[in-house]
């Protein structure tokens, strides 16, 4: 059984083996992978050593005591964050063998193919068909707010395999090849101007029998393991005080006395209260999930967090003056990154964050798992969970 | 080890918000989830709020004294803060804040957070300085024998300038004092007053007994009757000097902001429990032949409020550690949640009320209870919008 001290010896032996400084970043990478201590819960020659999750942290902390700098998470975020635990979770022995390995190092980028023009916050209602023929499947449709997709060489599907029963029991998961012929991705030009995100069309592609992830009519449960850590994901970074966008916006402020009036000074507070109360929040979480009494309070960090950094764009726009009223560029052009990491003007931030809370679940959607799955609310009565698909207007 | 002990003396800086301290642990050990369950079926059974309301009946006994005797003397409850040396518990201000979190749930009717949290606080830190020891006055307030005091209107926020209702005149370590101080907290209850007094327009703190002549405390009619107030009047009445000039604005300072910092936590307990009665009228109450729960608007409502209500937990929780361990962040730590969770209680008790509909309005439900609560201890100790002003010093945010 793995402790503390055999995986720290682990991590000694792997940066022993492979000096960190001479190893290319990729190539120590799949060292580490080797050596189980990419993601310790997950079982040997997976990338792990079937050890307690919270041992990863041992790793982390040994490895930055090296000076190996931390994982850059930001070239395949959503293979690392969604993509990994997926496969990990639900995925065949083969499966986890063909993907995780050049996924963790990076070499392979994942993105996403759930949301639809017609399935958005009612993702179960996607339309997108799955065809069994013979030891493959044929799939058309069209996916949308596809995020690195055009640098993707893998994508989780999620596609209607049968249209006959109820919307969440006729989907299945698959890992569908970037690279397949019928796979088109064009940018998606976005209110900021730039393209993020791309539109995936899906013309007669096929999809091997063996890249189904969970048992046909599963798809929702693989899923909602997907769709779980995309939240996390994006609730839980941890942030020094006034750390991120905040930040920038408290140095203007400090900057520049001409610019303040009594109403912004309030807003400013208040902000600043908010932004210091997610933190120790999130920072609770996390010293209650460490500690074996993990509560529901995670849910509410991504609602939080959208409020929170959209309050900030907008503080940060009116308090820029003159600049408010300009922007720096509105060439189509795609961008290499997702979301605030960018630097950009403030009218750019304004308008990139009014997508916080649409993107990765509504505002509206998390308070209604809020109220289901925290508070045991009442469900709201629907009609469209015990129809066949087909039946559902649309 | 004692959090109001040692950190009056720091004058708090400014450059806090840009060491990004430590997040103290936040999360409870078993012993405190122990004493928590204790409080909570004592309470419970002991002060339901039917109990609270009844007694709003008798209002010439606002106060549970069974039950003050028996959290503050069985349990020993009232000495937490107070060291052992002084025959106290020896504990934190985590375990007060806990304490205070089940009596803000069951607006429990007993003098806690105006003598053992304080009153006692502002004794400790006077003690390196009193002309006497304090210490009789500590043992008997941790033997729950005495209550005490600060007698400040109990709005005034940690930061306000130094009180002047009371003025007098010394001869050696004995002052007479005269003035009235309106709205202080179980003024009529305490035993021990510890006065903020002008001599020569300098600041002092003196210890006034209150059964002593020409000291009258009278019971105010307060807006929450299950917290009482009263008026201090105090005609040349003979009191004992604290603390002199060098330290009585820093003293009565960290009181009121240990006051505030807790304060909070009892503000959540109340708003935890003015929440979760209104969750289960929720999922109870049929209308449109569905239960109001099932309505969106409803839900989003309770969700936004639970949503709060988690983020309240951490500020509050937050100050309490911040206390214990005599943090640099303290002063930052008591403004932020008494700014954040005064507003988000406030809000709760509220809603809550709102979300029973027309049985929330009447005196025979509990909602009233927790808006008259909420809504009092939001300004008790100063309202949220002086919390923010101290912020905006302590967090270096600066005004126009």
């Amino acid at each position: 059984m793995e402790d503390h001290d055999s995986i720290r010896a682990r991590v000694r032996d792997l940066v022993a083996r492979h000096d960190p400084t001479a190893t290319a970043p990729r190539e120590f990478l799949g060292h580490r992978f080797d050596a189980g201590l990419a993601w310790v819960h997950a079982p040997v020659g997976q990338g792990g050593l079937g050890a307690p999750r919270d041992l990863q942290a041992v790793v982390d902390d040994e490895l930055a005591a090296a000076g190996v700098p931390r994982l850059n998470a930001a070239r395949n975020p959503i293979g690392l964050g969604m993509g990994g635990p997926t496969v990990l979770a639900h995925g065949t022995d083969g499966q986890r063998a063909r993907l995780l390995r050049p996924l963790w190092t990076g070499e392979e980028v994942w993105c996403q193919l759930f949301s639809e023009p017609g399935a958005g916050s009612d993702l179960a209602g996607l339309a997108t068909r799955a065809v069994r023929d013979g030891d493959s499947w044929v799939v058309d449709g069209q996916k949308v707010w596809t995020s690195l997709a055009h640098h993707a060489r893998w994508a989780m599907l999620l596609a209607r395999t049968d249209p006959n029963v109820p919307k969440h029991q006729g989907m299945t998961y698959f890992v569908v090849d970037m690279h397949a012929p019928g796979v088109e991705v064009r940018p998606l030009r976005q209110a900021t101007g730039q393209a993020e995100f791309n539109e995936v069309f899906l013309a007669d592609v096929r999809i091997p029998d063996t890249m189904r992830l969970g048992d046909v009519g599963q798809g929702w449960t693989v899923a909602t393991t997907t769709l779980m850590n995309e939240r996390v994901a994006i609730g839980a970074a941890a942030a020094p005080r006034e750390g991120g966008p905040l930040g920038d916006l408290m140095s203007l402020w400090r900057d520049r006395p001409d610019l303040r009036t009594p109403g912004l000074h309030h807003r400013l507070l208040r902000l600043w209260v908010r932004a210091e109360a997610a933190r120790i929040g999130n920072e609770r979480t996390r010293q209650a999930t460490a500690a074996g009494k993990p509560g529901p309070e995670g849910s509410a960090a991504k609602l939080a967090y959208a409020a929170i950094a959209q309050d900030t764009a907008r503080l940060h726009l009116e308090l820029t003056g003159a600049d408010a009223l300009g922007y720096d560029d509105w060439t189509f052009r795609r961008s290499e990154m997702t979301g605030s990491g960018q630097v950009r003007c403030p009218g750019f931030h304004y308008l990139r964050t009014r997508a916080n809370s649409i993107e990765g679940g509504t505002n509206e959607v998390l308070r209604g798992v809020i109220a289901d799955r925290v508070l045991d609310l009442p469900r709201e009565p629907r009609t469209d969970t015990r129809t066949p698909w087909k039946d559902i207007p649309r | 080890m004692n959090a109001a002990h040692s950190s009056v003396s720091a004058p708090s800086t400014r450059s806090a918000h840009r060491a990004n301290p430590p997040i103290p642990s936040l999360i409870p050990g078993d012993v405190e989830d122990d004493l928590r369950a204790s409080l909570r079926a004592l309470l419970g059974e002991r002060s339901s709020w039917q109990r609270v309301l009844a007694r709003l009946d008798t209002p010439d006994q606002p106060y549970d004294e069974d039950l003050w005797k028996r959290l503050a003397q069985d349990m020993g409850l009232a000495g937490l803060l107070i060291p052992e040396r002084f025959g106290g518990a020896g504990a934190t201000a985590r375990e007060a804040a806990l304490v205070l979190e089940e009596l803000g749930r069951f607006l429990t009717p007993v003098p806690y957070l105006a003598s053992a949290v304080v009153a006692t606080g502002a004794l400790l830190s006077c003690s390196p300085w009193a002309e006497r020891d304090v210490a009789d006055e500590l043992g008997a307030l941790a033997a729950g024998s005495l209550t005490a005091t600060v007698a400040v209107s109990a709005h005034r926020a940690p930061r306000a300038a130094f009180p002047d209702e009371v003025v007098g005149v010394l001869a050696g370590d004995a002052a007479t004092l005269t003035g009235t101080v309106p709205r202080v907290l179980a003024a009529d209850r305490a035993d021990l007053l510890i006065v903020p007094v002008l001599v020569d327009g300098a600041p002092h703190l003196a210890l006034v007994h209150g059964g002593a002549p020409g000291v009258t405390a009278a019971l105010d009619i307060g807006l929450d009757a299950t917290r009482p107030l009263g008026t201090v009047e105090l005609r040349g009445a003979q009191g004992r000097v604290l603390a002199g000039p060098t330290a009585a604005a820093a003293i009565l300072r960290h009181a009121l902001e240990i006051g505030a910092a807790l304060l909070a936590s009892e503000q959540l307990g109340t708003a935890e429990q003015a929440f979760e009665t209104a969750v289960d009228y929720l999922r109870t109450r049929h209308q449109f032949g569905r239960p109001i729960g099932s309505f969106q608007a409803l839900r989003h409502r309770a969700a936004d409020l639970w949503a709060d209500l988690a983020a309240a937990r951490g500020t509050a929780r937050y100050a309490a550690a911040c206390a214990a361990a005599d943090s640099e962040d303290f002063p930052l730590a008591s403004a932020l949640a008494a700014a954040h969770v005064g507003e988000i209680a406030v809000r709760t008790a509220e809603e809550s009320l709102h979300l029973h509909g027309g049985i929330g309005f009447t005196w025979e439900h509990p909602a009233h209870l927790y808006v008259k609560r909420a809504m009092s201890s939001a300004v008790i100790f100063g309202t949220p919008d002086r919390h923010y002003a101290a912020l905006a010093e302590l967090a270096d945010i600066p005004g126009p």
